[in-house]
């Protein structure tokens, strides 16, 4: 199909698109209305499980399973990223230069790194009382080991990056929420991922039940998965050299 | 206002499939279909705002002094967030897979099956 057909085609087809959605936003409730027969479900059900969040609250608690799924693409996408991203034939490995950083730059990364993990662990520890979880602070953490590589180069990041750890946590977190579920089984009338433990006292750090250990489990699982991911992108942006007779 | 932000969310979504149709880079294609995908974020928020409501959050709130949106639509915000994100971590890695089979990461130039 010529480039111009195809736009002819998108404009024809994006019209009808276009028209439809905006059909049936006529037909769909109006925007900011009070009524949310859910959402005041979901927020009366997260009190009454003593949870401060109620977004984890929906997440780790009353949701727990679409989390599971969540979990389990977020690994699979690592493994798929890590099976494509390898050294095929036609490649060879270099070694990364030492690159040179600007000696304020450096200072300041340094100093940025303990803030953005505690910033981290913070975020993912108080996931059930304020904004926040384990998906969230996950990033943070990863990112904080990722100010390495920013502020200093690529074999400093080598040097202070646990990938072997990393990669082992990674499947082991993922595994670990699956596993926390099955506590559930233990109460009476028990189900897949129930909510067992005891709740605790309302807005304490360690409350809500199992919401701050699955909060736990994807946090770990998100940070390594994040890095694993990233290493492999780094290791074939910075590590590999195309040779002749690819 | 209501059809307003439903026509936002349309012609964001829209925008990003045009931009799919028309790209010559696949990485651009990439970023192209995180355009459409975001415009999820914004029918969700939408979906799940109520006027003059604040965050579903009760850490430094009493329960029930004020109004607050729907957490159940955060929580698939958030659940959208991540998948988009992993997705398009994997896409990038077919992309440089794709560069390093054909030389080329214009979909137009991929036109060859190979065994």
């Amino acid at each position: 199909m010529t480039r111009a057909a195809r736009a002819a085609l998108f404009w024809v087809s994006a019209a009808a698109i276009a028209a439809g959605l905006l059909w049936s936003g006529l037909a769909l409730p109006r925007i900011g209305t009070a009524d949310h027969p859910y959402g005041s479900r979901a927020v009366a059900a997260s009190l009454a499980r003593r949870t401060a969040n109620a977004v984890s609250s929906v997440n780790f608690d009353q949701r727990a399973l679409d989390t599971l799924g969540e979990e389990s693409i977020l690994f699979a996408a690592v493994l798929g990223s890590v099976v494509l991203l390898r050294q095929v034939r036609g490649e060879r490995r270099t070694h990364a230069r030492a690159g040179y950083v600007l000696p304020a730059t450096r200072l300041l990364g340094l100093g940025l790194a303990p803030v953005t993990a505690v910033t981290g662990v913070y975020v993912v520890a108080h996931g059930a009382l304020t904004p926040g979880g384990g998906f969230q602070g996950g990033v943070v953490l990863a990112t904080g080991l990722h100010v390495a590589y920013v502020a200093l180069d690529y074999r400093a990041l080598r040097r202070v990056r646990p990938l072997a750890v990393l990669e082992v946590a990674e499947a082991l977190a993922a595994g670990a929420f699956a596993a926390l579920g099955l506590l559930g089984f233990t109460a009476a009338a028990g189900s897949y991922l129930r909510n067992v433990l005891p709740l605790g006292t309302f807005n304490d750090l360690v409350s809500a039940g199992l919401v701050p250990a699955f909060n736990t489990a994807v946090g770990v699982e998100v940070a390594s998965g994040i890095s694993v991911v990233l290493s492999q992108f780094l290791f074939q942006a910075v590590e590999m050299e195309e040779t002749d007779g690819a | 206002m209501t059809l307003l932000w439903y026509a936002a969310t349309a012609w964001i979504f829209l925008s990003g499939v045009r931009g799919l149709t028309r790209s010559r880079n696949l990485v651009q294609a990439v970023g192209c279909l995180a355009v459409a995908q975001s415009s999820t974020y914004v029918l969700l928020l939408g979906i799940g705002y109520r006027s003059g409501a604040t965050a579903p959050v009760f850490g430094d709130m009493a329960p029930g002094s004020r109004p607050v949106v729907d957490p159940v639509v955060q929580a698939l915000a958030l659940t959208d967030v991540v998948v988009g994100a992993t997705v398009t971590a994997l896409l990038l890695a077919l992309v440089i897979q794709i560069r390093k089979r054909h030389g080329t990461v214009d979909p137009d130039e991929l036109t060859g099956l190979c065994g």
